[in-house]
C-alpha cells in the first residue's frame, strides 16, 4: 500500500510503526512548506475503477488562498490561542469543582480553528463534544459553553445564532443531521455547506457510515472532518479500524478522501477549504481525516496511564501545533516573541474573566426541566408534571 | 398502482391508505417546506402505495427516495428541521423504526428542549404498524408505547380514513415531532369520504365512536373496528358499550377518558401491543389515580401477549378478537 503522505511539518503517527511517514521534503509537492498531499489510491488495487466521482485520487493542492495570506495565518493563530486558553481554563474549572467532567481537546486546536476559518459565515458546523469550544469561535460566550459542563441548562444555545448545532453526545449521530441540513438548505435555494466533526471512535458507528453513504447518494454539500487522535478513551486505532487511514473509507462511498497532518493548521485549512469549495460548487461530500494524537486524557475523569505509555504522549506534546505554528510564523516574519506572549496573556485573561462570569450565573430553577420540551404542551401537562416541579424546587 | 383521490372534500369514498396519500399531497401542495423521505416512496409510491403519484407531481427533491438506512434518514430529517423544512418520513414497517430509535430518542425528541426552545422539530414519522396481514417476521409489531415513553414526542394513530386524512394534515402542520402510527390492517378495509374541512383543534382529542352507558371500551388504531363489532354484539344482549377511540396516545385525552369512565363506571382497554407497560397500563393508572371511586369494578385489559409477535399462522390467537373482548367486558361488569 502506497500512502504517499508528505508533509514538511512533523507529523509522524506511531501506530503500526509507520502509518504517516515524515518526509522532510516531499517530491515537488509542498509549495509553501506546509502541505500535505495525501491521498492516493489507498489499497484499492488496480482492479478498482479509476474514478467514480473522482474517488480516491484527488490531489489536494497546496492550500487555498486563505492559507497563503499573512492576515489569515495570524487570524488562524489567534483562534488557536483562544481555543488553548479556553481548554486550559476549563480544565482548571473542573479541577476546582466549578464545572463537571470536561472533555479536553488540548492539541486539537489546529484542526478546529482551521475548519472554522475554512467555512463561510453562513455554513453550519456540526459538533461532537470535543469541539465544545467551536461555538465560542463564532461568538458564544465561554461561560455559556461552560455552563453546559456544570450541568446548567443555560449552556443550551440557539444553533441558528452561531451556525453551530449543539455538541452531540452520542457518537456520530450528528453526521446525518449535517446531511439533512445541507440537503434542506440546497432545496431552499441556498449554497451553504455543512461541516461535521467526528473522531476515530465515532468512525466505527453505524451513523457515520449511513451519513456518508446518504450524503454521497444525495450529493449533499457536506464536509466530513475526522479528527483521528488515535484513541477512543482506551481503545487504540488498531482496535477501531483495520485500515491505516480512515480517509480510505471515502472510496467506499464514492467521495474524495484525504489525510492531513492535524497538527499543521495550514494543511488542515487547505484540505478543508478545498472540500468546502467542492461541496459548494455541486461536487458533493468529502472526507478529510486530520491525523493527530490525543495528548491529553479522554476527559478529566480519565487516567490514560492505565492503558498507554504516557511517555508517548509526552513526545507528542513536544510537537503540539501552537508552538510549531508560532515558530513557523516567526520564521516567516509575521510574529515577534513579544506578540506571542501578549496574545497568550490576553486570551488567558479573557477566559479567566469568563470563569468569573460563570460563577456569577444564578443557579437554574426547576421550571427549566420542563420548559421547552414541546411547543404545544398538552392540556393535561400540569397534572403529570406538577409534582416533579414541586420536588425540584425544594 | 392506486390513484390518489383528487381533492379534499371529494365525495368519492377512499381507503385509509388513499387518505394518507391525499393528506400528503394536500400538504406538499400547500407548503413548499414539506418534504417526504423514505425507502421506495418515489417512483414506486411506497410498499403500501401511501405516496402513490407524489414524486411524479412534486419531483425527486421533495419526494426523496433514500438508501436503506433508517438512522441515517431519520437523522437527516432532524437536520432538515434545523434547515427550516417540515420532513415527513415513512418508516416502511413498524420494526424498521428500531434502527432509527437512537435518532428519535436522543435528537428528534430532545432538540427543542436542548436548544432552550430555539429549535422546532416539526417532523412526522409515519409508521405502518400492527398485525393481521399475514406479514413476514418483524413486520407486525406495535411499538407505540415505546414512543409514548419518550418525552418530547406526540404519538397519534387514526382508525378511519377520515381521521387518517385530518390527523396527518394536522400532524404535518404541528410544530412538535409526531409519531404517526398507521394501522396497516385497516389500510384497505373500509372506504369513507374525506372531510372537506379538517378540524385542527379536536385531533388530540379522543373520539366517542359509539356512545354507551354500561361500560367504556377504550381502544385505538387497528382494534377500534373490532371493538365496534363487539359493541353491536353486546347491544344485542342488552349491554350498552361506549367505544372511545383515543387517537392520541401521547398526550392522552385524560378528560375524555375520565368523563366516560365516571359515567359508565366500568372500563375495558383494548390494544394489540404487548400487555405489560402498554398504553392500557397508562389508561388504567390514570383511572386509578383520578376516578378510583367512580368505578364499580377493576379496569380490564385485553392486549397482545408478553411475547414476540407470533409467526402469522398463530396471529389470530394473539390479536384481541371479539370473543376475548366480550369476556373482558363480562369480567368488568361482574
Amino acid at each position: 500500500m502506497s500512502l504517499g503522505f508528505r508533509s514538511v511539518g512533523a507529523c509522524a503517527i506511531t501506530r503500526r510503526a509507520t502509518v504517516l511517514q515524515l518526509r522532510r521534503s516531499g517530491g515537488g509537492v509542498a509549495r509553501h512548506g506546509y502541505v500535505l498531499d495525501v491521498i492516493g489510491s489507498f489499497g484499492m488495487g488496480s482492479g478498482m475503477p479509476a474514478s467514480r466521482r473522482g474517488t480516491g485520487s484527488v490531489a489536494v493542492r497546496a492550500g487555498s488562498a486563505l492559507a497563503r495570506r499573512p492576515a489569515d495565518k495570524l487570524r488562524l493563530w489567534k483562534m488557536m490561542v483562544q481555543l488553548r486558553a479556553y481548554d486550559e481554563r476549563a480544565t482548571l474549572l473542573q479541577r476546582q469543582g466549578r464545572i463537571g467532567a470536561y472533555p479536553t481537546f488540548w492539541g486539537e486546536e489546529a484542526i478546529q480553528a482551521a475548519a472554522v476559518l475554512a467555512v463561510g459565515d453562513a455554513d453550519w458546523l456540526f459538533l461532537s463534544y470535543r469541539q465544545n469550544a467551536v461555538p465560542v469561535l463564532r461568538g458564544l460566550p465561554p461561560e455559556q459553553a461552560w455552563a453546559y459542563f456544570r450541568g446548567d441548562p443555560r449552556g443550551f444555545f440557539d444553533p441558528s445564532q452561531f451556525g453551530c448545532a449543539p455538541q452531540c453526545v452520542p457518537l456520530a449521530t450528528h453526521l446525518p443531521h449535517a446531511v439533512g441540513w445541507a440537503v434542506g438548505r440546497r432545496l431552499q435555494g441556498g449554497d451553504e455547506v455543512a461541516l461535521a466533526f467526528f473522531g476515530d471512535g465515532a468512525s466505527s458507528e453505524g451513523d457515520a457510515h449511513e451519513a456518508m453513504n446518504l450524503a454521497s447518494v444525495l450529493r449533499a454539500p457536506v464536509v466530513f472532518l475526522c479528527t483521528n487522535n488515535q484513541w477512543a478513551i482506551s481503545t487504540p486505532l488498531s482496535r477501531q479500524a483495520a485500515v491505516d487511514h480512515l480517509s480510505a473509507r471515502a472510496a467506499g462511498y464514492g467521495m474524495p478522501g484525504v489525510t492531513v497532518d492535524g497538527y499543521d493548521p495550514l494543511a488542515v485549512l487547505g484540505a478543508v477549504a478545498e472540500a468546502v469549495d467542492r461541496a459548494r460548487s455541486g461536487g458533493g461530500p468529502s472526507l478529510v481525516e486530520a491525523s493527530c494524537y490525543r495528548i491529553g486524557p479522554h476527559a478529566t475523569a480519565d487516567d490514560p496511564s492505565l492503558y498507554r505509555d504516557e511517555a508517548e504522549a509526552a513526545l507528542w506534546r513536544e510537537r503540539e501545533p501552537i508552538g510549531r505554528f508560532e515558530r513557523q510564523l516567526q520564521e516567516e516574519g509575521h510574529l515577534a516573541t513579544q506578540d506571542i506572549i501578549e496574545e497568550h496573556e490576553r486570551a488567558a485573561s479573557a477566559m479567566r474573566d469568563a470563569g468569573h462570569r460563570l460563577d456569577r450565573m444564578p443557579v437554574p430553577t426547576g421550571e427549566e426541566m420542563t420548559a421547552h420540551v414541546l411547543a404545544v404542551p398538552p392540556p393535561s401537562w400540569p397534572r403529570s408534571s406538577a409534582p416533579t416541579l414541586a420536588t425540584a424546587e425544594q | 398502482m392506486t390513484t390518489p383521490p383528487a381533492a379534499p372534500g371529494n365525495a368519492e369514498p377512499v381507503t385509509l391508505v388513499q387518505a394518507v396519500d391525499a393528506a400528503l399531497e394536500a400538504e406538499l401542495a400547500a407548503d413548499p417546506r414539506v418534504v417526504l423521505l423514505g425507502e421506495d416512496i418515489g417512483r414506486m409510491g411506497g410498499v403500501f402505495r401511501a405516496t402513490a403519484g407524489l414524486q411524479a407531481r412534486f419531483g425527486e427533491s421533495r419526494v426523496v427516495d433514500v438508501p436503506a438506512c433508517e438512522a441515517g434518514f431519520v437523522g437527516a430529517a432532524v437536520g432538515m428541521c434545523l434547515a427550516g423544512l417540515r420532513p415527513v418520513v415513512e418508516l416502511q414497517f413498524d420494526s424498521f423504526s428500531y434502527p432509527a430509535f437512537e435518532q428519535i430518542v436522543c435528537h428528534l425528541a430532545r432538540y427543542r428542549w436542548r436548544t432552550a426552545g430555539a429549535t422546532e422539530m416539526p417532523a412526522v414519522l409515519r409508521i405502518p404498524y400492527g398485525g393481521g396481514t399475514h406479514a413476514p417476521e418483524l413486520h407486525s409489531d406495535s411499538p407505540e408505547a415505546l414512543f409514548c415513553h419518550i418525552p418530547g414526542l406526540v404519538v397519534v394513530t387514526p382508525s378511519s380514513p377520515a381521521d387518517a386524512y385530518s390527523m396527518l394534515r394536522w400532524a404535518i402542520r404541528h410544530p412538535d415531532p409526531v409519531i404517526f402510527m398507521e394501522p396497516k390492517r385497516l389500510y384497505r378495509s373500509t372506504r369513507a369520504a374525506l372531510p372537506a374541512d379538517p378540524d385542527p383543534e379536536g385531533l388530540l382529542r379522543a373520539r366517542v365512536v359509539r356512545p354507551g352507558t354500561d361500560v367504556t371500551i377504550v381502544s385505538y388504531g387497528p382494534s377500534v373496528p373490532t371493538c365496534r363489532e363487539v359493541a353491536e354484539m353486546l347491544a344485542a344482549r342488552g349491554t350498552s358499550a361506549e367505544i372511545l377511540d383515543l387517537r392520541a396516545l401521547w398526550p392522552l385525552d385524560q378528560e375524555a377518558i375520565l368523563a366516560s369512565v365516571r359515567r359508565t363506571r366500568r372500563c375495558v382497554v383494548v390494544h394489540e401491543a404487548a400487555r405489560s407497560c402498554g398504553v392500557g397500563a397508562e389508561v388504567a393508572a390514570l383511572i386509578a389515580e383520578h376516578a378510583m371511586f367512580s368505578l364499580d369494578g377493576p379496569v380490564v385489559r385485553v392486549a397482545g401477549l408478553d411475547a414476540p409477535f407470533p409467526m402469522f399462522m398463530l396471529e389470530d390467537l394473539y390479536l384481541p378478537d371479539p370473543g376475548r373482548i366480550v369476556d373482558a367486558v363480562e369480567e368488568a361488569l361482574r
